[in-house]
């Protein structure tokens, strides 16, 4: 039986921005035509890499937002972080025609397709939300009926990245269910959750542990490691949830 | 905060000198004794390397510095990898 | 495939050099502190802690942390430079002098011509014992007035600030004098023996 080989080591790609969209305040997509790509899974992310004139180089590491069947587009959404080095370029200054290098795709631990199953949970923190959006799309580009959970937690209503399309999803989809919590402020008439994800909020979201869910956690580090710990305690197995630090502050 | 995240954030800097997808790569410590798959390690990654960690025993299984273009690659940490041959 | 590739407008975080003679070649100015952790934090209580003087020595020697705290405190105010290119100005500490320690044992620094810096966790980097001698090289307990945060490297932490920062072990329990330059955690994997920040001495071979 043939080994299936990946194109060799991994080396760096460059890819031209076709299209760009501003999600939230601080989130923006930028969507790239890259010629050589080869493929990627929901879930995977790329290093992007800057180089200033002198040669300087800076690296950062960003998720894949947009599902496999969209190849060779592919979608990164970026949250600006104030005192980033490599987000507020990619936010602020990169246009359509600009040229980006980047690396890809990576990580085949943190990836969902249709073909693993389900029961699915996907819990997200901010920015964490990016490549569980990737696989939410790449679930309905294939018309998944896959039982599928998704609670996300956001600061406010106007901090909510994808708003619109979630709401679009949950409404379509009736395997689906969308349960947002805000943390800091809601709006007027709001019904969603209004604190930090918990126990308790895991206990009422997530699927009975009999159900043997798949669990996919993503967002900064304290959050995620709060959910993954809470789950556990749920009675979840270890083995099935699968976490993507997104460091302290949530830049990769 | 220190700065750890998942083994899988290391998958960028392997598969730059590993041929093949190795957060799928199962590791066994040469600290403890116990088997993991690599994307569920834990990964130290900053400007001078990357140290990829037992989640168990914390024993440095594989350490990465990319250094005047070369790597310098020390996996004492591992054991034991398990590869899959097929696709 | 970078070759002459370069990302339109990108400038990257460096400084102007309104402060150039005072940065070492390369280097920026940061006005943070960075924590660049290769393992998780240790948290050995104080009442376990202790440091060691070991290797070539005619007797090893231990202390408890107040028998550390025992000796005489110096507060050397330093810059500190980090390979990955920062530097701080101005940083202040609290510590004793590793040669205050160093001239509690006997050895022979003829034979005894290197040390090795030995952590919690595993960390390890080595020395020239020149290197921590003549008031180049506290063990540091207090950072800009308070006790040295776990992230930074406390309850104490090697700090040797004529030489690259990696050199300061956090952690540190201890010094192993011995007779030849054996390569530390990250000199292991490439980087300099030695790591002058006036020199660049970052990789092997620079």
């Amino acid at each position: 039986m043939e080994r299936r080989t990946l194109p060799g080591r991994l080396t760096w790609q460059r890819g031209e921005v076709v299209a760009t969209e501003q999600e939230t305040a601080r989130a923006k997509s930028i969507t790239l035509a890259l010629p050589t790509w080869m493929g990627h899974r929901a879930g995977q992310h790329v290093d992007v890499r800057l180089t200033a004139e002198d040669g300087y180089q800076a690296e950062r590491s960003y998720s894949i937002a947009s599902p496999p069947e969209e190849q060779p587009r592919v979608t990164l959404t970026v949250e600006r972080l104030d005192d980033g080095e490599v987000s507020p370029y990619l936010t602020d200054e990169l246009r359509i025609g600009d040229k980006l290098e980047l690396r890809g795709p990576i990580g085949g631990y943190f990836v969902w397709e249709a073909r693993l199953g389900g029961p699915l949970l996907l819990v997200a923190g901010g920015s964490g939300i990016v490549p569980l959006m990737a696989m939410l799309r790449h679930r309905a580009a294939v018309g998944s009926t896959i039982p599928t959970r998704l609670l996300y937690s956001s600061r406010s209503y106007a901090d909510i990245i994808y708003r619109e399309e979630l709401e679009h999803l949950d409404e379509a989809d009736q395997m689906l269910e969308v349960v947002q919590t805000l943390t800091r402020v809601q709006p007027p008439g709001w019904t969603g959750y209004h604190r930090r994800i918990d126990t308790d909020m895991l206990r009422e979201v997530a699927w009975p542990s009999d159900q043997h869910p798949l669990m996919y956690i993503c967002g900064p580090t304290p959050f995620v490691e709060t959910a993954a710990a809470s789950l556990v305690t749920l009675g979840h197995e270890p083995a099935r949830i699968k976490t993507e630090r997104f460091g302290p502050t949530g830049e990769a | 905060m220190e700065n750890k995240l998942d083994g899988n954030a290391a998958a960028g800097m392997l598969q730059a000198i590993f041929p093949f997808e190795m957060t799928l790569v199962q590791v066994t410590c040469a600290g403890c004794g116990t088997t993991n798959l690599l994307g569920a390690t834990a990964a130290y990654m900053h400007g001078m390397g990357t140290i990829v960690r037992c989640p168990v025993c914390d024993t440095a299984l594989i350490r990465v510095a990319q250094v005047k273009g070369r790597y310098f690659l020390d996996m004492r940490g591992v054991g034991v990898l398990q590869i899959s041959a097929e696709a | 495939m970078s070759e002459g590739f370069i990302s339109r407008a990108f400038r990257g975080r460096r400084q102007k050099s309104d402060v150039a003679g005072r940065l070492p070649p390369g280097q920026y100015l940061e006005r943070g502190f960075p924590v660049l952790s290769a393992g998780p934090t240790p948290h050995t209580p104080l009442e376990r802690w202790d440091f060691s003087i070991v290797g070539h020595v005619k007797e090893p020697k231990r202390w408890t942390w107040q028998e550390l705290l025992a000796f005489p405190h110096e507060t050397p105010t330093v810059d500190i430079s980090c390979v990955t290119k920062w530097t701080k100005f101005d940083t202040h500490w609290e510590g004793v002098s590793v040669e205050t320690l160093l001239q509690q044992v006997e050895y022979d620094p003829n034979v005894a011509r290197y040390v090795n810096a030995f952590s919690d966790g595993g960390y390890t980097t080595n020395l020239p014992l020149a290197d921590v001698l003549g008031g180049k090289a506290w063990v540091a307990f207090s950072y800009e007035g308070q006790p040295l945060a776990p992230e930074h490297g406390g309850p104490a932490r090697l700090l040797v600030p004529h030489l690259y920062f990696w050199k300061s072990a956090k952690w540190v329990r201890g010094l192993r004098l011995v007779d030849h330059d054996e390569p530390g955690f990250w000199e292991s994997l490439g980087y300099h023996n030695y790591g002058d920040p006036w020199k660049e001495e970052r990789y092997q071979g620079d």
